[in-house]
């Protein structure tokens, strides 16, 4: 699972397009993990303003 | 107003591909909702707003006229890494900036006179095949409402999710997508009139730096870049090119923007029963520079085209809207694949070989090369350097 740094996070969504696994949504609230994320780091490696971090566990 | 219950095509996202599908298919007498889940349509944007001549008036097709429109670009400047340029110069406007909030929503507002519903914070989830078309739920304020489309038009931008969930896979592989950053900036001193590209691997690895003047001293100065090239995030890129260029250097940042640019991984299929895909959400755009807003209006326009015939054939098998890939390679996807291989070329090379190559390009390459004719000149220019021949065969 990933979390977003909501003071970087500009909303442009584009990891929701890189994301193998649907597992991304861009809510009113910012970008929504679900459970489907494997942690295959796509998003992080993606993000343009370096707002995606992998969650603690 | 109460919200239709049926409707013959429900149009996911209202950027230019949602609005060129929905301003045509009311057009031709479908009944028509498009949906758009940000609170204002086009804002905040994702987008350096240049958008060609040909782009405006063959593929989006209107009249370059309106409070939208900011700004006359007359020519452009393409450099190498060490700081040699090519220049082409134009006599009147071969292209235009947009403020793309307004241009957004003026081309949603051309869809809405013609007959289309258009409801912005209005998010369409939960998409599932019925009998005789597809049932989504709109949610709005917190109200939802199913309502069965017999077409729905995914014109989702990047996230593409409608055809993730109705079983398209249009994931955009990491290779295929361009990182962008983008400051608005007021109080700098760019070239009037001309848009500017910064090409180098060390500036913007897997893409290039941009300048799109917007008068009165103020631009927009962006970035693409992508991994594995690209080593950070864009906008660390971004900020270290603003710090290098003097005539932005003292600038004041109004606006910050990011976004993802699919430039490559076309589909083999845009549709599927009862679906078709277009713009940003299908990887439509030019892999060269990244303009996609022609691109997303002109397919939603072929999409909608399609749509009519589907409902007067009543078949919306997946075999019939195939006529919609069809128009659209033959009128534009074939294009941009021939773009794409030539991108490919271009990222093989070293910070060296541009700088070399800038010697022997003249501005008309540059047009060419975004249009991607001109390829045998171009193969012959790299034929010069003995380790380009390799490179330069995949172009004939
Ligand atoms: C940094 C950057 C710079 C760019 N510069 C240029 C440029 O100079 N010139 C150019 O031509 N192109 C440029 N592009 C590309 C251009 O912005 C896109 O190609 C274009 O916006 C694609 O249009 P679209 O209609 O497909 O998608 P979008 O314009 O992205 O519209 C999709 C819409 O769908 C909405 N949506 C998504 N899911 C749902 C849902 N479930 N329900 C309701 N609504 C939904 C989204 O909120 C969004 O508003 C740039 C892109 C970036 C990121």
């Amino acid at each position: 699972m990933i979390r977003t740094d909501k003071s970087k996070c500009l909303r442009c969504a584009g990891c929701v397009g890189v994301c193998p696994k649907s597992a991304l949504t861009l809510t009113e609230h910012g970008i929504v993990c679900n459970e489907n994320c494997n942690d295959c780091g796509i998003c992080i490696n993606f993000c343009p303003v370096g707002a995606i971090k992998p969650k603690e566990r | 107003m109460d919200i239709p219950k049926e409707v013959d095509v429900l149009v996911v996202g209202m950027g230019p591909g949602g609005s060129g599908a929905a301003k045509k298919a009311a057009e031709l007498g479908l009944s028509v909702l498009g949906v758009e889940k940000r609170a204002e349509i086009g804002a905040p944007k994702r987008c350096g707003e240049a958008v060609s001549r040909h782009g405006m008036i063959e593929r989006i097709g209107i009249e370059p006229k309106g409070p939208w429109l900011i700004q006359e670009v007359h020519g452009a400047v393409v450099y190498s890494p060490d700081g040699r340029h090519v220049r082409i110069d134009y006599d009147g406007p071969e292209g235009w900036i947009v403020e793309r909030k307004l241009f957004d929503k003026h081309l949603a507002a051309l869809a809405a006179r013609t007959g289309a519903r258009i409801m912005a914070k209005t998010e369409a989830k939960n998409f599932r095949r019925v009998e005789g078309g597809i049932k989504a739920t709109l949610e709005s304020e917190g109200i939802t409402h199913d309502v069965k489309a017999r077409i729905v038009i995914a014109a989702d931008g990047v996230e593409s999710k409608v055809a993730r969930e109705l079983g398209v896979n249009t994931t955009a592989r990491l290779i295929d997508i361009c990182a962008g950053a983008q400051f608005e900036m007021a109080n700098v001193k760019p070239n009037e009139n001309m848009i500017e590209f910064f090409f180098g691997n060390g500036i913007a690895p897997g893409g290039y730096c941009w300048i799109f003047p917007k008068g009165e001293g103020m631009v927009n100065v962006g970035i693409g870049v992508r991994r594995p090239w690209a080593k950070k995030p864009a906008i660390e890129y971004l900020k270290e090119f603003v710090r290098s260029r003097p005539e932005l250097r003292d600038g004041s940042i109004l606006e910050v923007n990011s976004g993802g640019v699919p430039v490559g991984g076309f589909l083999k299929d845009n549709v599927d029963d009862n679906l078709m895909i277009v713009g940003d959400a299908a990887h439509q755009v030019n892999p060269i520079h990244g303009g996609g807003i022609p691109e997303a209006y002109m397919a939603g326009r072929i999409a909608a085209e399609v749509a009519a015939e589907a409902v007067k054939a009543n078949d919306f098998s997946k075999k019939f809207l195939k006529r919609y890939d069809e128009i659209w390679m033959k009128q534009r996807g074939n294009r941009l694949k021939k773009i794409l291989k030539l991108r490919e070329v271009m990222e093989s090379m070293s910070d060296d070989d541009l700088n070399w190559l800038i010697n022997y390009l003249q501005g008309q390459d540059l047009v060419d090369i975004s249009r991607s004719s001109g390829f045998t000149r171009f193969a012959k220019i790299l034929m010069k350097r003995p380790k380009l021949i390799k490179l330069a065969r995949k172009l004939i």
